[in-house]
């Protein structure tokens, strides 16, 4: 089985930790991993803007980076949904119909398709769940508060593999911390009072790390975190999976 | 209603954090409102497949809605009520002028109407010298401080306790100071009680409207509509007409759903049904489009004529309860009004589909389950391709689109400082950009991951 890795292009550019992780944790598990070099964005922060039309350039890009591969994995869920949902070239719609299929949000890569259930790795310390909305809502890759339907969640069963790992309860389960894209600036007042507010859970609740798998939320919440001063620290799911 | 002072939903969002106790308060309010909805859901095993009836019910009611209104028109005559249909706002608003006129009143008792808010009705009566007077609690008191509701079901949720007692301090005459919500609840009680016996023309809104009956049934929680329904002359009932459903059974469906999500309420406390007038009473019905046909029209936008007007989607949603429903600047604030008010008028509500993060919750909690974030998505690209953002914005994205369809320029920008990343709003490390405000930039490391993985495995 050949992977071909995407890392979005604000997780090469900003936080490359998450992505050596999220390269390591699958050759650890035994995959052939391959990231195409040639490869920049999904297109989702020009299309979430209204300017879906601008994002051909991408969309051929994607297809002829990630045609070739059984499946293609990132460790995010808001690209993987945006390539999911939104991916399409006139010239090749077949293909990038086949590619939307065969893309995975990574902790839903390694729950339903390795179907990991051990895991070598040590984390000892208090961690708090962040539920990125795009990952949550619109990958399904864990329940929701607002439907009446049985709980689970692939990445906490992941994090319930690491050792020494103590996972804190928040007030609010699956609250949206903000960020939204170019929302974050263009609504500035109301995206930083939710990041405010999402990161006062996790502090009440005793986190020494806020996890989720998508960097862009931790982003946001790490701007937060930062101008606080507070020292609680970031942490993308895979570096956790892939710790020790 | 038009915007405040000419600012958009950020402006005006921005204009309500200055106080954030305030803020803390308002989202702690509807968040409680939200927890209700959850636990009332949770207790009925089959809400998801309700909730599923409940949309494939409407979609139906909107595959065939002229056949039911010219049903339902049809059973409502027989039963002796008198029909009228409103192309438009206007047309709806001299209606219900003329048939007060013909009552020989100038004063006229209201129960809860979004369709009126819509419509501007109270404005235009009270320039031709009309009084109305709003009978539910929270849009009497809204009235009084000369404001528009904030929220569809909890019309002065924006407003504390304390500041109700000053205006009914102000208005009712009761003494300064008081805040315990019995003695105010009792004083508009005895206020509206007045209104009441004295009002020989009640308006009220519709929630359904029966096409296999031609009847009409209005939930409230106070029995405000039944108190001024039943003792006027004149009843004026006006609903939008996407309120039809196909028949009385079906109630048992929206009834069951509307409440709890609205407020957790198993059903509300009057649900009453309309059927005909009483002898020597008049009842009519106004059958009002105002944009319904156009939206029915949209192709990606004509489910959100699904809306049973719950609120369930404002409570949800983590950006109106941090933001208040005026900083919509529309009748119908929170999600639902953001893909409804495009379609009235683009220009003046081209912000309102951008006022999300597309978190997702408004459509997990939607009881007819309107695609409402995808609707906001789709309205966005509408709004661009119709030239409705700003110029710079279109430039930005323009260059941004440029540089991500091309690896080569993509990594010169990278390799150019990560801090200058032109594209990425966080990264402009300056006091002007908005992200810098309340939030820190990530520290740039010392490589991109494409340089990493050219070093080590490449």
């Amino acid at each position: 089985m050949t992977v071909g890795l995407f890392i979005p292009c604000y997780v090469d550019q900003f936080y490359p930790g998450a992505a050596i992780a999220s390269l390591q944790l699958l050759e650890k598990l035994g995959v052939t991993v391959v990231y195409p070099t040639r490869q920049t964005c999904c297109g989702q922060p020009m299309a979430n803007s209204g300017f879906e039309h601008l994002t051909s350039g991408c969309n051929s890009l994607f297809i002829e980076n990630f045609k070739d591969f059984d499946y293609i994995v990132a460790p995010s869920g808001s690209c993987v949904l945006h390539i999911r949902d939104h991916l399409h070239d006139d010239n090749s719609p077949e293909t990038a119909k086949a590619i939307s299929g065969k893309i995975y949000e990574l902790t839903s890569f390694l729950t339903d398709i390795l179907k990991v259930k051990t895991l070598q790795a040590n984390f000892p310390h208090r961690v708090g769940i962040h539920q990125s909305c795009h990952g949550q809502r619109g990958l399904h890759i864990s329940s929701m508060t607002e439907l009446v339907e049985p709980a689970y969640s692939k990445p906490e069963s992941l994090l319930k593999l690491v050792n020494g790992i103590d996972l804190i309860n928040l007030g609010r389960k699956d609250e949206c911390c903000g960020f939204g894209g170019t929302f974050c600036v263009t609504e500035e007042a109301i995206s930083a009072k939710m990041g405010k507010d999402r990161v006062a859970d996790h502090l009440d609740h005793g986190a020494e790390y806020i996890t989720g798998v998508d960097m862009s939320c931790l982003m946001h919440m790490e701007g937060i975190l930062k101008r606080q001063g507070s020292k609680v620290k970031v942490i993308h799911i895979a570096e956790i999976l892939n710790a020790g | 209603m038009i915007k405040q002072a000419g600012k958009d939903h950020a402006e005006l969002a921005d204009d309500f954090n200055r106080d954030e106790d305030r803020v803390n308060w308002h989202d702690e309010t509807l968040w409680f409102i939200r927890e209700k909805r959850d636990k009332a859901a949770h207790k009925i095993p089959e809400w998801e497949s309700l909730r599923e009836a409940a949309s494939q019910i409407k979609n139906n009611v909107l595959s065939n809605l002229n056949n039911y209104l010219l049903q339902f028109e049809k059973n409502a005559v027989a039963n002796g009520i008198e029909v009228h249909w409103a192309a438009d706002a206007a047309e709806h608003n001299a209606i219900v002028h003329r048939l007060i006129n013909e009552a020989n009143v100038v004063r006229m008792v209201k129960s809860k109407s979004m369709l009126t808010e819509e419509c501007g009705l109270n404005e235009y009566l009270a320039k031709h010298g009309i009084e109305v007077i709003d009978s539910d609690l929270g849009e009497r008191i809204v009235q009084l401080a000369e404001e528009p509701p904030s929220h569809i079901v909890l019309p002065c949720i924006h407003k504390k306790k304390e500041e109700i007692g000053e205006i009914f301090h102000k208005h009712l005459g009761i003494d300064a100071g008081i805040s315990d919500p019995q003695f105010l609840t009792e004083a508009a009680r005895q206020h509206l009680r007045e209104i009441f016996l004295t009002r020989k023309v009640a308006l009220t809104g519709v929630n359904f409207a029966v096409a296999e009956t031609g009847e009409f049934v209005v939930c409230t929680n106070e029995g405000n509509a039944d108190m001024g329904a039943h003792l006027a002359d004149v009843h004026i009932a006006s609903m939008g007409i996407e309120k039809l459903i196909p028949e009385r059974k079906h109630l048992g469906v929206f009834l069951r759903l509307l409440t709890r999500s609205a407020t957790g309420q198993p059903i509300t406390t009057y649900s009453s049904h309309f059927k005909k007038p009483r002898a020597g009473k008049k009842m009519h019905i106004i059958l009002v489009d105002n944009g319904r046909t156009v939206q029915l029209g949209r192709q990606d936008f004509r489910n959100s004529l699904k809306c049973i007007r719950c609120a369930a989607c404002m409570n949800t949603c983590p950006v109106y309860r941090r933001s208040g429903g005026h900083s919509y600047h529309t009748a119908i604030a929170g999600p639902i009004g953001s893909i409804l008010a495009p379609n009235l008028d683009m220009k003046q509500y081209a912000d309102l589909p951008f006022a999300s993060t597309l978190c997702g919750s408004c459509s997990n909690v939607c009881p007819v389950k309107i695609d409402i974030h995808e609707q906001l998505y789709k309205w966005r690209q509408v709004l661009v391709k119709e030239g409705y953002v700003p110029a710079a914005k279109k430039a930005a994205m323009q260059v941004m689109a440029g540089t991500l369809s091309s690896p080569t320029l993509y990594k010169l920008a990278g390799k150019a400082g990560r801090f200058t990343i032109k594209y990425a709003p966080f990264a402009v490390s300056n006091s002007l950009n908005p992200w810098f405000k309340q939030r820190d930039m990530p520290a740039a490391p010392k490589q991109s991951f494409g340089e990493w993985y050219k070093q080590n495995r490449d």
